[in-house]
């Protein structure tokens, strides 16, 4: 671990920085003292936005290049050891873009990338030598004979069968491996037909025939793959968005050695018994019990409750809760696999080996299509045999031309295409799909199901009662929370500036960790903080309480800020008729005033991660499609429950692994845009099947009676192909 | 016909020229990211350091 201690900014700032395996991995193939750091930043869109990251970056000092690709919204920085993620983050982020780090070294990036290419190479091999046979072949229709006509068919050969054996091996290897399962993947149809044709063209022209199929066989090569590189395409930047989200954390912990030497480690290194430093802003790494120190934890992400809760010595903490105020000694009880963070996951695999596996549209097409090809092949061949009394070679073209034109050309593009175009769409709205099939599913959503905190409110709180307080009581309170880092304080810090409260003078002002802030003001002592502590009664919502002493105690509400988009989404998802629901973990009073702010009408708060999964599971056992949308861990087993999911990209990685979509941007309101882009998508998934199946039915029946040439074949296929596509890109 | 023997050479050689020419572009990453390319192209500021 040597090596990462040398960054010193990593270890300077455990929690926000991702990847420090990043930056081990980056070194390698670098010149010595450079490192590439890419990093992913949704927020980048317009020609101006490349100039602006570009240049300002290479302004920077010890960064050699910046380059940024629009198309993965990705930036890679060439640049000196020194320099690290969080510095380019904080740069970035000083420009107005969110950015996150991604692991630029893993082996399957590049894989993917080289598989990418592969595919195009070939699709660009099938396309060249297609218009080279097209040219002969339109020589050959348009009336070529004898020795002209066999030469054609002869150089078509000669390009055509390189081509096939090269950009074919795709659907071979596919449909070799489908013929070994035992199953009739679309690929069989697909492989044998591209065999047969080239087999039984290269034996016509040799025999000096009238009719050869290499345009077809190429021209088949060639469709299919667009529709293949599509759909590689999608399911590329599905997985690297996997592994985008998975690489933003790893977490990390100091723990304190025997003489009290701090030491930056991995989560995964550390055993029951080590003693760890938690400093204020950190999230508490392992299960443990406070040593010494007091603080308060913010678990909203644990349970969804947004009231801090007090730690001191003895406490027990979980993994997982940010510590607020005061730097906390925690003795490891459970690390790694047996914390609580891992329970859950494991609770999640349990859910998700629930979810019935899903069979998509394409799936279910092929599933009924690929037999009826073959036995359409099959009959044709042998009712001409018998026909023709044994002519054998009429029967074989015949078969043939039946499986070149009933090929799924069409249908190979029919959901790549629009699946392409819909994830472009939402990719430019700010969603990022992490699973192919979630179009499908997103579009069958009747009720959807919201968590309240980090999902509908930002998890910052807002001061609610300002208004009740006297100048003077808002100039002491503006003056001691001054002294304090608490998200409470802030927020009414932030409050009482943009009101324009000038703080009062105060003396002996200390932060108070667990408690609150204390100070004197004319020989009176002041307090704001937790309830107890003021000697207030506590209230049911969210409350700093502030007390001068010889005065009744008077407490400053906060309501959660609604995350911006919240009410939009809510009101399009009710107004597209869906059930909108809300669970939370938090108390009763602060849910029901959400879900009334933004007119609910069913809520369950104090909900556990067990009742939000045995709420949706109840739900869709009533036939209801459930989508979750969801950030904390606390939301993990029901996301994974729901039938589709959606987590904000601000949510716990546990969260967003678990989620079908990711919501790149802070807002909510692309929800109800996607649910709508889903629906118009399968439309035109079925619309394409419609389309592809009424060629079928005008061509098969040409080529079962014989009629079929290979100019009928050509038209055909390339006909319907581009039918497909164009209505694919009708989506808007 | 004998024209042919001229023509079906010209349109070989043209279809692995262009074959080549997909091979070269491939090779240097143009297909990469093409709607940063697609803006790069109307920045007025000149990109001076241009994908190598």
């Amino acid at each position: 671990m040597s090596d990462t201690l040398e960054h010193p900014g990593v270890a300077a700032c455990p929690a926000c920085v991702a990847t420090p395996a990043a930056l081990e991995r980056a070194g390698h193939g670098m010149g010595p003292g450079e490192a590439r750091i890419v990093m992913s930043v949704p927020g980048a869109h317009c020609a101006a936005c490349i100039s602006t990251i570009e240049r300002d970056l290479e302004a920077m000092e010890g960064v050699q290049s910046a380059r940024l690709n629009l198309t993965l919204r990705r930036v890679s920085v060439q640049a000196d050891e020194g320099i690290d993620a969080a510095a380019l983050g904080s740069r970035l982020k000083a420009l107005g873009y969110d950015a996150f780090e991604l692991d630029p070294g893993t082996l399957s990036m590049t894989e993917t990338e080289r598989q990418g290419r592969d595919l195009l190479m070939r699709l660009g091999v099938a396309g060249f030598s297609m218009m080279n046979i097209m040219l002969l072949s339109v020589a050959v229709w348009s009336g070529a004979s004898d020795a002209t006509r066999d030469l054609f068919h002869l150089i078509s050969a000669a390009i055509a069968l390189p081509t096939v054996a090269f950009s074919g091996q795709p659907f071979f290897r596919s449909a070799a491996a489908s013929l070994r399962a035992g199953r009739l993947g679309m690929d069989v149809p697909i492989s044998l037909a591209i065999i047969l044709a080239s087999a039984i063209s290269l034996y016509e022209t040799f025999q000096s025939g009238r009719h050869a199929y290499f345009d077809a066989a190429v021209m088949l090569t060639f469709f299919l793959l667009a529709g293949r590189y599509l759909d590689f395409q999608t399911r590329a930047a599905a997985r690297s968005a996997a592994q985008e989200l998975a690489a933003l954390e790893v977490p990390r912990a100091i723990r304190l050695g025997a003489e009290g030497a701090e030491e930056t480690v991995p989560v995964a290194e550390l055993r029951p018994g080590d003693l760890v430093l938690v400093r204020p802003g950190g999230r508490i790494p392992v299960d443990g019990v406070v040593l010494s120190g007091t603080s308060e934890l913010d678990r909203s992400i644990l349970t969804g409750e947004t009231l801090p809760a007090f730690a001191g010595p003895q406490t027990e903490v979980s993994a997982g809760a940010v510590n607020l105020t005061g730097p906390l000694q925690v003795r490891v009880v459970a690390a790694g696999k047996d914390s609580s963070l891992h329970r859950m996951a494991d609770l999640v695999a349990v859910a998700e080996a629930a979810r019935t596996r899903y069979t998509t549209l394409a799936e279910r097409a092929s599933r009924g299509y690929s037999p009826v090809v073959h036995l359409l092949a099959f009959s044709a061949f042998l009712v001409w045999m018998w026909i023709s009394g044994g002519d054998w070679r009429l029967a074989i073209n015949i078969a043939a031309a039946t499986l070149i034109i009933t090929c799924p050309c069409a249908l190979g593009l029919a959901v790549p295409a629009v699946v392409t175009a819909a994830s472009g769409r939402l990719f430019r709205k700010g969603m990022l799909i992490k699973d192919g099939t979630a179009l499908e599913r997103l579009a069958e959503v009747d009720t959807v199901v919201f968590d309240k905190t980090g999902t509908l409110t930002l998890g910052t709180p807002e001061p609610t009662n300002l208004e009740a307080f006297a100048a003077q009581e808002k100039a002491l309170a503006a003056a001691l929370v001054a002294a304090s880092s608490h998200p409470l304080a802030r927020a009414l810090g932030e409050a009482l500036r943009r009101e324009g409260v000038v703080p009062a003078a105060l003396e002996q002002v200390a932060e108070v960790p667990g408690h609150g802030i204390e100070g004197q003001w004319q020989g009176r002592r002041l307090r704001l903080g937790r309830a107890a502590w003021a000697g207030a009664e506590a209230l049911d919502v969210t409350a700093s309480y502030l007390s001068i002493a010889g005065a009744a105690p008077r407490a400053f509400t906060f309501a959660d800020r609604l995350r911006p988009g919240a009410e939009a989404a809510v009101s399009a998802l009710k107004a597209q008729g869906k059930a909108v629901w809300l669970i939370s973990g938090d108390v009763p009073g602060a849910v029901g005033e959400l879900a009334e702010r933004l007119g609910i009408a069913q809520w369950q708060a104090e909900a556990l991660p067990q009742d939000k999964a045995a709420t949706i599971e109840r739900l869709q056992s009533g036939g209801a499609r459930v989508l979750m949308v969801g950030d904390g861990l606390n939301d993990t087993v029901a996301l994974a429950a729901a039938h589709v999911s959606i987590s904000p990209a601000s949510a716990l990685d546990a969260a967003r692994v678990a989620s079908d979509i990711v919501l790149l941007g802070k807002d909510l309101a692309p929800i109800a845009e996607a649910q709508r882009i889903a629906m118009l998508s399968v439309r035109r998934i079925r619309e394409n099947f419609v389309i592809s199946f009424g060629y079928n039915v005008v061509a098969v029946p040409i080529a079962l009676l014989g009629f079929a040439t290979p100019l009928w074949a050509a038209l055909a296929m390339s006909v319907s192909s581009i039918t497909v596509a164009l209505n694919a890109l009708r989506l808007k | 016909m004998d024209v042919l023997a001229i023509l079906i050479p010209v349109s070989l050689v043209m279809g692995l020229a262009g074959l080549a020419g997909f091979y070269w572009t491939l090779k240097r990453g143009m297909y990469d990211d093409p709607e940063g390319d697609s803006r790069r192209i109307l920045r007025d500021d000149y990109d001076d350091k241009p994908k190598s």
